[in-house]
C-alpha cells in the first residue's frame, strides 16, 4: 500500500499532545501554535500524587491528564474530534490504513518503549505518547512525532505493538482525527475564560495535592527526605527533574510554553497585563530550572557530603510564591 | 530563558537528537529553539537508567544462583518492574511473582509463556534463558 498526505508539514514541538494537535489543526487550515493549543486547552497544572506510583515513584505532573488537550480544545474552541479505540490490534492497524487511504493525517496514542526510532536511553514504559501518522509506503509508516526534529518512520509491526501495549494508561490503539475544524476562534471570549480558569485552579484549588498547594506539599516531602534512605532520596529528587525536564515540556515543566502563550494572547487582544504576566512566568520558569540544578548537584554528591534537603525544599517554596504572583496578576488582566 | 542561554550540552541520552525548547530572543519574543540537551536532564535520566541496570544486575545474579527464574531478570532488563509486567500481561501480581520461582516457571504452559513473550518482546526460547554476560 502506498499513501501519503503530500501537503502535510512536520512541526518540531516541545510536547507530544499539544504538538500533534497544533500540526493537525494547522493541516486543516486553523493555524494554532503549540503554545496556543496548550494554553487554550487549559493544560497547565501542577499535581503531586504520592499514592499513584510510576516505576516506584509518585506521580508528579506539570500538565493535565493525557487526552485533556484534545478534550480541552473540543470544549473551548469548538473543534470536533473523532476518537476510536480497538480491542483487536489487527483491526486497529486496518482502520489506520483505511484512514490513511482516505488521505487523512491521523493522531495515535502509543507507548514510548516500543517505538524503534526513540533513542535507546530515552525508552521508558510510558504509554501516553502521541504522534501523527501521515502516510504509508509498503509496510512502513511515515510519522510526524512532534518531539523529534524531523519526521520519522516505523514499520507496521512496531507501530502496532506500540499502540497496543497493556497497563497503566494503555492506549488501546487510540486513533483520532477532526470531524469539524472551525475556520476561526473567538479569541476575545476564549482567552480570558481559559486564563482565568487556569489561574483560579492554581491559586484556589480545594485539594492539597494540586496547584500551588501541591507544589508546597511536594516541598514538604522533600524536607522529609532527610529521614529516608539516601538512595531513595536521590532517586526521588531525580524523578522530579525528569518529570520537569526530560518529558517534552518545552523547559521548566511547561512554564516557558505557557509564557509563550501569554505573549501571543497579549498580542491578539492588545492586552499589556498579559505581556507583563508572560515576563513574570519566564522568570518563574528560570526559577524552576535553578531548582532542578540544585537537585542535579545533590544527585552528584558523594556519600560523605550531606544533602541540604531543607534548602531544596525552601527553593521550591520560593518558586511557588513567585508563581502565585503570576496567577494573581493574570486575574487582574480582564 | 533567553535563546543564548538554552543549554546545548550534546547530552548522550538524546543520541544526536534535539528537543524543542521555548526561549526568548533579543526583543523578548518567544520562539522554538532546538536544544541538544541540558546536563541536568542527562544526569536525571542516567540516574534512572543506572537504577534499572542495578536491579537487572542483581536479578541476573539471583537467576544465576538458581534463586529466581529467568523471567525475573528479563523483567528488569526490559525496564519493567512487577507492577508494569503484571499489567502488561494482564495477570495479578501474586501470580507473576510465583512465576519468579524456578520450579514454577519450568512448568509454565506455552500459552502463559506466550503472554510473557509478547509483553517483553522476547521469543519463548529467549525467555527461558539468561543471556551470556557479554551481551
Amino acid at each position: 500500500m502506498n499513501t501519503k498526505s503530500s501537503d502535510f508539514k512536520h512541526q518540531h514541538a516541545a510536547h507530544c499532545e499539544s504538538g500533534v494537535m497544533s500540526s493537525m489543526l494547522s493541516h486543516h487550515g486553523l493555524k494554532l501554535s503549540e503554545p496556543m493549543v496548550f494554553g487554550l486547552s487549559g493544560a497547565l497544572v501542577f499535581a503531586y500524587l504520592p499514592f499513584v506510583k510510576l516505576g516506584g515513584m509518585p506521580l508528579i505532573a506539570y500538565r493535565s491528564m493525557p487526552k485533556a488537550i484534545i478534550k480541552g480544545l473540543q470544549k473551548n474552541i469548538g473543534v470536533k474530534m473523532r476518537l476510536e479505540k480497538f480491542s483487536d490490534p489487527q483491526a486497529g492497524t486496518k482502520r489506520l490504513d483505511a484512514l490513511l487511504e482516505e488521505g487523512r493525517v491521523v493522531g495515535a496514542q502509543t507507548s514510548v518503549f516500543w517505538l524503534p526510532y526513540f533513542p535507546e536511553e530515552m525508552r521508558f514504559h510510558f504509554n501516553a505518547h502521541n504522534l501523527l501518522v501521515y502516510g504509508k509506503e509498503e509496510s512502513i509508516y511515515q510519522i510526524s512525532d512532534p518531539v523529534f526534529e524531523h519526521s520519522v518512520e516505523a514499520d507496521e509491526k512496531a507501530l502496532q505493538k506500540a499502540r497496543f501495549v497493556k497497563g497503566m494508561m494503555a492506549p488501546k490503539g487510540l486513533l483520532y482525527y477532526p470531524s469539524h475544524v472551525p475556520s476561526n476562534v473567538d479569541y476575545t471570549t476564549v482567552i480570558p475564560k481559559t486564563i482565568k480558569k487556569t489561574a483560579k485552579m492554581m491559586l484556589k484549588t480545594p485539594v492539597p495535592i494540586a496547584g500551588l498547594r501541591g507544589i508546597r506539599f511536594l516541598a514538604k516531602h522533600i524536607r522529609k527526605l532527610e529521614a529516608k534512605d539516601r538512595r531513595y532520596a536521590k532517586l526521588f529528587l531525580g524523578h522530579i527533574v525528569r518529570m520537569q525536564e526530560e518529558i517534552g515540556t518545552g523547559g521548566a515543566g511547561f512554564r516557558y510554553i505557557y509564557a509563550s502563550f501569554l505573549e501571543e494572547a497579549s498580542e491578539i487582544l492588545g492586552n499589556d497585563v498579559l505581556m507583563e504576566a508572560s515576563k513574570m512566568m519566564t522568570v518563574t520558569g528560570d526559577a524552576w530550572r535553578e531548582f532542578a540544578l540544585m537537585i542535579a548537584k545533590s544527585i552528584r554528591s558523594k556519600k560523605s557530603e550531606a544533602i541540604d534537603f531543607d534548602a531544596i525544599g525552601a527553593k521550591l517554596e520560593s518558586v511557588a510564591d513567585q508563581e502565585a504572583e503570576v496567577y494573581k496578576k493574570l486575574l487582574t488582566a480582564f | 530563558m533567553e535563546i543564548k542561554k538554552v543549554p546545548q550540552d550534546h547530552i548522550s541520552t538524546y543520541a544526536e537528537n534535539r528537543k524543542a525548547i521555548y526561549a526568548t530572543d533579543d526583543k523578548g519574543h518567544y520562539g522554538v529553539v532546538a536544544s541538544s540537551g541540558w546536563h541536568v536532564e542527562e544526569e536525571a535520566t542516567k540516574q534512572a537508567l543506572n537504577e534499572l541496570e542495578r536491579l537487572a544486575g542483581e536479578a541476573y545474579e539471583a537467576v544465576e544462583s538458581g534463586e529466581k527464574s529467568p523471567l525475573f531478570y528479563h523483567m528488569y532488563a526490559q525496564r519493567m518492574d512487577l507492577i508494569v509486567l503484571s499489567q502488561s500481561v494482564g495477570m495479578f501480581q501474586w501470580r507473576v511473582k510465583r512465576h519468579f520461582t524456578p520450579s514454577v516457571f519450568a512448568k509454565l504452559s506455552d500459552r502463559v509463556l506466550a503472554r510473557y513473550s509478547e509483553a517483553l518482546g522476547l521469543s519463548i526460547d529467549d525467555l527461558k534463558l539468561l543471556p551470556s554476560r557479554e551481551s
